[in-house]
């Protein structure tokens, strides 16, 4: 059975609508991110698990016990939030030890458990710092030392690493994973970053407009996006209209490509086809390559950004720096892919 | 004019000022207070602590100061709480309200002080209004006007908006999801008040009670006007030496005791603050 659900929440604002319908399932020890962009009802759907939202239809259950019963402060949750509020006036240990002081623990077992989170978090000896002493990684993991100490039912992520440089969030994305694997806490992050999410999630739930586009592991959720929203939030994307369908090729401008099995079912004229720009190669000239010419040309460090301007239109074009051709900007080129690399798009 | 001495002209005009309207009456008045007066010779020059060892030998000045200072604590008090919590109210209003609300708290900075401090006599009296409520309430009658009660009533509601504005100014930085974190970890409201709202707002309420503490001990218009002449405080017992009495340096000694206590008092707590939220302020990481 699953841990937390939330079944057919919504929330209305007046007229408008910030969750619309939302009906989500997170298992035991699950780490689940709801993904998208501003306005899109995420954050608010974790404020009405927090309780700090009072959704206006629909119930959230945890472990079957019907959470809207319980008040913010009786739930019991871990919350880290966006900008870490740490209490200011706290030593980080006593930040930690907040939780437990309000639960009454005493204040010996209070001491160890204030420890063996701050040992977790990778924090030994700073128990005596103040926060505005602290860097933002530090910071964050008090946060979550904070969050995790009173034995949380769920721990609930709301932007997490969106305050770090880019450096720290991928060393703060490896520890997430490492503490949320330890424990084993069942996990609902919020974030707006495709990269944060794909790369701690064990499933992404793509939202848009109150409600799920997609609810998938991250590798199928970017190989098999369900639908033109999706592929064009997570990762950058290629697509173009199959204009027809003659002896089992697709026609896309000079382009026939045989219909890969995957696709049969959905190729038709009209139909929409994607292609990441990682997957698109530069290639001799001939049958069934895309003449292009490079329009700008990016280095990004481990690999190289071209934007292509060919007969279908702009294209993208993601090549590794592996020594392989890399085209100057103006020079004609001519581009091919494989047709199994290739997506429907509803 | 070169740019290292710009800013010596630029302060100049302000300096000017406070040399020639602070610097130098209460130099004057220091002068005076080591002075001798004779009741039929006036001010004799000359240096003499007499107007000291009269006003510290005599209980009456002491009782003088002891009320003063009495009142000034309860005051300080009385804004300290009231303050914090009608800041913190003001502070989570929606945007409306807030601002009428903030014009609200600051009105008693607005009037005259003798207009504000006749109004309250209005009510004090003992047929005024306050006390006709207390009856239809089936209190006794409270003695308001030329009592330790009225003038700290009506000091209270003139030096609350002191604490108000600071308080307000340090809630202003902190972060409103604190208050939901302390929530989210099981935190009842009266905790969230306790211990995390009332501590983060603390320099301003220690501060703000500083000023309060000044002007309280200083006042004069009120304590004049509703405690009468009978019940002195520190400045109206000086405005007495000077106009009625005719004693200056007399005057001026207490002018200068209460001005002594109240820099000390000021120091002391600036020092306090500093010291004790230093840590928690601190910019950047180490």
């Amino acid at each position: 059975m699953a841990h937390l659900v939330l079944d057919r929440l919504t929330k209305r604002y007046g007229d408008t609508t910030a969750v619309d319908d939302l009906s989500l399932a997170i298992d035991q020890g699950e780490f689940v991110s709801l993904l998208g962009p501003s306005g899109c009802g995420k954050t608010t759907t974790l404020q009405m698990v927090a309780g700090f939202v009072e959704p206006s239809a629909g119930a959230i259950t945890l472990d079957g016990r019907d959470l809207l019963a319980v008040p913010a402060a009786k739930r019991g949750l871990g919350i880290v939030f966006q900008n870490y509020a740490l209490f200011p006036h706290l030593t980080v240990a006593e930040n930690v030890a907040f939780g437990l002081s309000m639960r009454k623990v005493p204040s010996a077992e209070s001491r160890q458990r204030v420890d063996a989170a701050l040992e977790l978090v990778g924090l030994v000896g700073m128990s005596g710092r103040h926060p505005a002493q602290m860097s933002g990684g530090q910071q964050q993991r008090v946060a979550l030392a904070r969050a995790l100490v009173i034995r949380p039912a769920l721990l609930l992520l709301d932007e997490p690493l969106s305050n770090l440089d880019a450096k720290l969030r991928e060393e703060m994305q490896t520890e997430l994973r490492r503490i949320q694997r330890a424990t084993g806490i069942t996990t609902l992050m919020v974030t707006h970053d495709q990269a944060e999410a794909l790369a701690l999630s064990d499933r992404v739930v793509v939202m848009h407009a109150g409600r799920i586009e997609q609810d998938a592991v991250p590798h199928e959720a970017y190989e098999h996006p369900a639908s033109s929203f999706v592929c064009d939030f997570l990762g950058k994307a290629n697509l173009f209209s199959v204009e027809r369908v003659e002896n089992e090729r697709m026609v896309i401008g000079s382009l026939r490509i045989g219909i890969p099995q995957a696709l049969a079912a959905h190729v038709r004229p009209g139909a929409r086809v994607l292609v990441r720009p990682e997957k698109i190669a530069f290639a001799a000239a001939g049958d069934g390559a895309l003449d292009a010419t490079v329009k700008s040309r990016v280095f990004q460090g481990n690999h190289w950004l071209y934007q292509l301007e060919s007969p279908l239109g702009g294209v993208l074009v993601i090549r590794q720096n592996d020594g392989g051709p890399r085209p100057d900007e103006g020079e004609r080129v001519h581009l091919r892919w494989r047709a199994e690399d290739m997506r429907a798009v509803s | 004019m070169t740019p290292r001495r710009a800013p010596y002209w630029l302060s100049a005009p302000a300096l000017l000022l406070y040399l020639a309207f602070l610097v130098v009456p209460i130099g004057a008045v220091t002068l005076i207070s080591f002075q001798n007066f004779q009741f039929y010779g006036g001010i004799q020059p000359g240096f003499t602590l007499k107007n000291y060892v009269e006003v510290l030998g005599d209980g009456y000045y002491w009782e003088v100061f002891g009320r003063t200072f009495g009142i000034a604590s309860v005051v300080t008090i009385a804004c300290a709480v009231l303050g914090t919590f009608e800041a913190i109210v003001l502070n989570r209003m929606a945007n409306p309200w807030k601002g009428l609300f903030l014009l609200v708290v600051l009105g008693p900075l607005l009037i005259s002080v003798v207009v504000r401090t006749l109004g309250w006599a209005l009510l004090f009296g003992s047929t005024g209004l306050l006390n006709k409520a207390l009856g239809v309430l089936g209190v006794a009658p409270v003695q308001f006007m030329y009592s330790n009660t009225g003038v700290i009533v009506a000091l209270t509601h003139v030096l609350v908006p002191f604490v108000v504005i600071s308080v307000w100014a340090s809630l202003q930085g902190v972060d409103p999801a604190v208050e939901r974190a302390a929530v989210s970890l099981g935190a009842s409201p009266a905790s969230v008040l306790r211990k995390v709202l009332v501590p983060l707002a603390m320099p301003g309420i220690l501060s703000g009670s500083v000023i309060v503490f000044a002007l309280a001990a200083s006042a004069f218009a009120t304590p004049a006007i509703i405690g009468g002449r009978r019940l002195k405080v520190i400045a109206t017992a000086a405005y007495d030496e000077f106009l009625n009495t005719l004693n200056w340096p007399l005057g001026a000694s207490l002018a200068v005791l209460l001005l002594l206590v109240n820099v000390v008092l000021l120091q002391a707590s600036n020092r306090m603050i500093e010291r004790r939220y230093k840590a928690v302020f601190a910019e950047g990481a180490t």
